[in-house]
This record gives structure tokens, sequence and C-alpha cells, in this order.
């Protein structure tokens, strides 16, 4: 038996398509979820996806966290069902309040598109256990909104839960508070970030790896854990 | 046609990226004297007949969850535009009663 993982695609999502093909690297069955679906296809966990959903009209997120199938996933969330939400997916997760805090423009306004260090500072989660804590990855990080923001009593709180999933290494890319890039609930079972692990999970494919270019797959540690969660519930 | 005009601005504790853009831009074009820019958002809800209480208290709760983030932004007025105020589109002959204030 493999494990189901559903991707949701909102109208403006992008990265739809390399998050299932993760998904499916990583051993798992990739499923299609569609905004407007009522129900989650008895998915055993979710990726909301990067992109621009509607267009990041009012604030980035804002709206998708309103679409039909965001009900469920709430509900699935708090029952502990893995959820990871990616770029605009991580947006998302802040504005339906599954994750504190928020993300604003980028502290020097413009669009960043490189391949970004992180340190892994949560290996518990349910989209970490394949790493060791203080592990540092490079996956792809672009975004134009991805500052992450939220007032001091939050960010301690974070930082005293281990809510801090990751963190920018060597250059803070966006101005994100104490340089954080993905954070988690407080069951670890929800992960946010704005870097992109999708996009670093096939040899050919990735960021730069010491050994050769573009054979980064960082990234793949993601869904695998999720994978092996799922199959040790199973 | 009734409207109610949301005023939204980012909280005075978080940095806002567009507001300090626009304030360096001022002096580069001679505008001087201007300390601090801080870019918000003006919705106008546009409603069929006349604003009753039941409308105007929906326009809050909309304000409060859809139109703005309470993480990063305060709901600074929701307010009814006064009849025939400014429906123009902005061609700079206000006659609305809310904007006197900010003309004087």
């Amino acid at each position: 038996m493999s494990a189901r993982i559903g991707v949701v695609t909102f109208p403006g999502t992008l990265d739809d398509r390399d998050a299932a093909r993760a998904v499916r690297l990583a051993g798992a069955d990739a499923v299609s979820l569609w905004h407007a679906d009522e129900d989650l296809h008895g998915v055993d966990a979710i990726v909301l996806p990067g992109g621009f959903s509607y267009g990041d009209y009012l604030r980035a997120g804002a709206i998708s966290r309103f679409a039909p199938i965001m009900d469920g996933i709430v509900d699935a969330a708090h029952g502990g069902m893995p959820v990871l939400g990616i770029c605009n997916g991580f947006q998302v997760l802040t504005e339906v309040h599954l994750l504190p805090g928020s993300m604003i423009k980028n502290e020097h306004l413009h669009f960043v598109c490189r391949d970004q260090t992180l340190r892994v500072e949560n290996a518990e989660t349910s989209w970490t256990t394949e790493y060791r804590e203080g592990e540092e990855i490079v996956i792809p990080l672009k975004n134009q909104d991805g500052q992450y923001v939220a007032d001091d009593r939050t960010l301690d709180e974070l930082e005293a839960e281990g809510r801090v999933a990751f963190r920018y290494v060597g250059w803070n890319p966006n101005g994100s508070r104490r340089d954080i890039a993905g954070i988690t609930n407080a069951r670890g079972n929800v992960v946010g970030l704005m870097p992109h692990p999708e996009h670093a999970v096939e040899p050919g494919f990735g960021p730069d790896s010491r050994e050769s270019g573009r054979r980064g797959t960082d990234g793949l540690g993601f869904f695998t854990s999720a994978v092996k969660g799922l199959l040790a519930i199973a | 046609m009734a409207k109610i005009v949301v005023h939204v601005m980012p909280k005075p504790e978080i940095l806002d990226p567009q507001g300090k853009a626009v304030g360096a831009a001022l002096p580069r074009l001679g505008f001087t004297g201007i300390a601090e820019v801080r870019q918000g958002k003006r919705f106008e809800l546009t409603v069929d007949g006349e604003v009753t209480d039941e409308i105007l208290d929906n326009a809050r709760k909309a304000a409060e969850t859809l139109l703005s983030n309470p993480v990063i932004e305060d709901v600074i007025s929701v307010k009814v535009a006064r009849e025939g105020g400014c429906g123009c589109g902005g061609h700079g002959h206000h006659h609305g009663g809310e904007r006197k204030d900010l003309l004087a």
C-alpha cells in the first residue's frame, strides 16, 4: 500500500506539477485536488504548493483561504494530518490561522530567485524526520512577499517551543524576523516555509550541489519524511 | 447607490517596504519635507439602496476578516460615504464630506 498525498491547485497556483512529481519520487501517490473540491478524496497528507493563487490580490493567500477545500484541510490539520505549505501555500496557512504570523513584501522590494541555504532547526515534524537537527540544506527560493513577520511574543513562543523549523543561513533573503524560513504548529504536522523543496528532488533539475551542477536533491527529504511517517501509522 | 469606505493600514510596528520606497522616491522628485510615508488600502463597497445597520455591521466584519489581516494590518475606519459623495473616481474635485478634513 502506498501513501496518498493530495496536492491542491488554486487558480494561479504554479508549482502543483512539481509538487506532485516530488510526491511520486518519494514513493507516494499524488492526488490532484481542486480548490473547489468539498472533500479531500481520502488523502493521507496535503501539500499546498507555491504560485500566485488568485493573483495575490488583496494579500498573498488571503482569498485562497476561503476556498471550499480549505474547511476540510483545516479540520484534517487539527486532526493531525500532515500538511505542508510551500511559499504561497505557507501564506495560505498563515491566512487560515493554521500557522501564526504573516508574510509581507521583501524588505528590499525585489523578487528573489536563488539557491538558498537553510538550517533544519526541527527534525521532528511530519515533514523533516529524514533530516538531522542542525543539518544545512540547499533548495531554491523564489518570492516577492517572503518577509516573515509576527509580534515579539509570538516569535519568542515559536523559539521556546522549537517551532522555528528552518532558518536562512548566510543571507537573509527577505528581511524575515530572526532569519525564519519556515515554522511548524505545536503538534508538528503542519509545516510552512518560503523556499521550495519540491524543486530539489531529482538529479539534473535541482540546485547546484558540491559535486556538480543541478544535482541537488536536498528537498526530497520533506516528502520521504511524510511518506515514512504515514506508512508507519498504516 | 450608497458607498461604504474602508481604510486599512499596516500596523505601526510593522515595517512597510512599499511606503518606505515611496518615501525614498519623493525627495528624488523634489518633494522635500516629508519625513515618512506609509501606504495603506482604501476599499469602496457599493451598496444597493440604503446602508442599513445590518449592512454596515457586515462591512465591519468583512473589514476584520477578509479586507485586513490583523497580524499585519489595522482597520482604521469603516464609514458610510455621504450621499453624492465622491463617486467621481478621483478627478481632483473632491466634494465628499469625509475628505474635507484631509484637504483642510
